[in-house]
């Protein structure tokens, strides 16, 4: 199931592609002699190049070939820096494609994580269950693939602790997330097992607001944060890649850190 | 046997040159990456600009929109890269580095500097760099070889954290990478406008005499 077209306002490949055909040729060359400026030049360049689905082919092709060099450069002993409480950025960002009074509101009390795929027990979890499971806590950097970056503390269950108990196949390729508003993220099975990927259930000691995804997260300091599903409602192990998103309008897929 | 011999055509074209075949190519190839970084690096500014009142705007930057001017970005890193590391180590191996930039001397740039603002210093023999040049053309190498660092740096905060810290952390790094930026749009702008004034540099950079 994939969504495109989500982003408030125009698709921007159609809108660049408009841009072009309304320039009369001879303007475009015009402007091409007058193209003083560095800046112009790329324009240029990107604005022709870029108007071919070709060209976007490629500039796909080679992101998906910097997924593989991530997953070698990957390791899973490799932990990423931890912070001290005073690092914490207060108060810690709200960030999504939508306000933060548009977020979902899920029902904590009727909520089930639902578990599908590659595992031996598809019992749904209820939020009471999956507070007793053990606690872990992390305070690490979350990058933002806009370039910010800020501190945050999160609790809850390592995602491999959760794996093992539900009896998942951990030689399959993915985990793909299902959140409460259609959002969606498939990581790498190294990933999921990373000691710090983590099934988040309280943000700095209390549960979880809404704003930063009641009642689950799943944190990973090991990927950039739109690869953090918020509003978790369900997850599958699976070796189909469900892409994302993000993933599925040209972001980079592995996203690593 | 020098790199020139093992990569340029005839022997005895190749002992003429004033820039080699390998300088000649890795250099475009250069110059076209370091656009396309630039352009795309714009866009990807703008979306968490790191000063208040500076942004670059859509329409001299690349790729219409963050995810287009990421692709970029990391499609022509591998360019500059790979290139870069070619055009030093051959630099390193052959001796052109050694020969053509240095020794630098403080005094001579001062020299030169003075002599080019009033325009008397020569360009009768542009198979030898005045100070001025040495001067820049070293910094600009190094400038690139911190660009691509820092760069490592803020794509692979976790697996290359070492390096990370080597710039004073994500932060820091972020800073590092934006004025390493400026610094080569600057010496750009003092590059291309000597090139053209001085076209006969511009065409032994293409077709080697
Ligand atoms: C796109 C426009 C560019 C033009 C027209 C241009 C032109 C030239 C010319 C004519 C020379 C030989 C100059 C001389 O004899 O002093 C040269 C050398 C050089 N250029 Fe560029 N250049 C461009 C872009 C760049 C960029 C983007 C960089 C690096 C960031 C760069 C770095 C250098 C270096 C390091 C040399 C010395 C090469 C050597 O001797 O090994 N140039 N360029």
């Amino acid at each position: 199931m994939r969504q495109r077209k989500i982003i408030p306002g125009v698709d921007p490949r159609l809108l660049i592609k408009d841009a072009a055909a309304l320039m009369p040729e001879a303007s475009r060359r015009g402007f091409l002699r007058g193209a003083a400026s560095l800046g112009a030049l790329t324009f240029l360049t990107g604005c022709d190049i870029i108007d071919g689905d070709t060209a976007e082919g490629v500039l796909r092709k080679i992101s998906a070939f910097n997924d593989g060099a991530q997953a070698a450069l990957f390791s899973r002993s490799k932990l990423a820096p931890t912070y001290p409480e005073s690092a914490i950025t207060r108060p810690f960002p709200f960030n999504a494609y939508y306000d933060e009074d548009e977020a979902p509101e899920v029902d904590g009390g009727t909520y089930k994580l639902e578990v599908a795929g590659l595992v031996d027990n598809k019992k749904p979890w209820t939020l009471e269950q999956l507070h007793a499971l053990p606690e872990v806590s992390q305070i690490t950097r979350h990058v933002c693939v806009e370039g910010w970056s800020a501190i945050g503390s999160w609790q809850g269950t390592p995602l491999s602790e959760f794996l093992t108990r539900i009896g998942a196949d951990t030689r399959a390729k993915y985990v793909w997330f299902k959140c409460a508003e259609g959002y969606s993220n498939t990581i790498d099975m190294p990933t999921a097992l990373h000691p710090q990927t983590q099934m988040t259930f309280k943000y700095d000691h209390k549960i979880l607001p809404r704003a930063y995804g009641f009642p689950m997260k799943i944190r990973m300091p090991t990927k950039l944060g739109f690869k953090n599903p918020k509003y978790v409602v369900a997850m599958e192990v699976t070796n189909t890649d469900r892409g994302g998103y993000w993933e599925d309008q040209g972001y980079n897929w592995f996203s690593g850190l | 046997m020098s790199a020139e011999t093992a990569v340029g055509g005839s022997q005895i074209a190749a002992r003429e040159a004033i820039h080699p075949a390998w300088v000649r190519v890795t250099h475009w190839i250069n110059a076209i990456a370091i656009l396309v970084m630039i352009g795309s690096g714009w866009q990807i500014y703008d979306a968490a600009p790191l000063f208040e009142g500076l942004r670059f705007g859509k329409s001299i930057s690349l790729g219409n929109w963050l995810a287009g001017a990421l692709l970029w970005h990391f499609a022509a890193m591998w360019v500059l890269a790979i290139n870069g590391l070619v055009y030093v180590t051959l630099g390193i191996v052959s001796g052109r580095f050694r020969r053509k930039l240095l020794p630098i001397s403080p005094a001579q740039v001062l020299a030169d500097a003075k002599a080019a603002l009033s325009f008397k210093l020569s360009h009768e023999d542009i198979s030898r760099y005045n100070a001025v040049q040495k001067l820049l053309y070293a910094g600009v190498i190094l400038t690139g070889i911190v660009i691509v660092l820092s760069g490592l740096a803020i794509w692979k905060p976790v697996q290359l954290q070492e390096l990370t810290v080597l710039f004073g952390g994500y932060d820091v790094a972020r800073y590092v990478h934006f004025f390493a930026m400026a610094a080569i749009v600057g010496f750009l702008v003092v590059h291309v406008a000597l090139a053209l004034l001085v076209p006969k540099s511009l065409r032994a950079m293409i077709t080697g005499r």
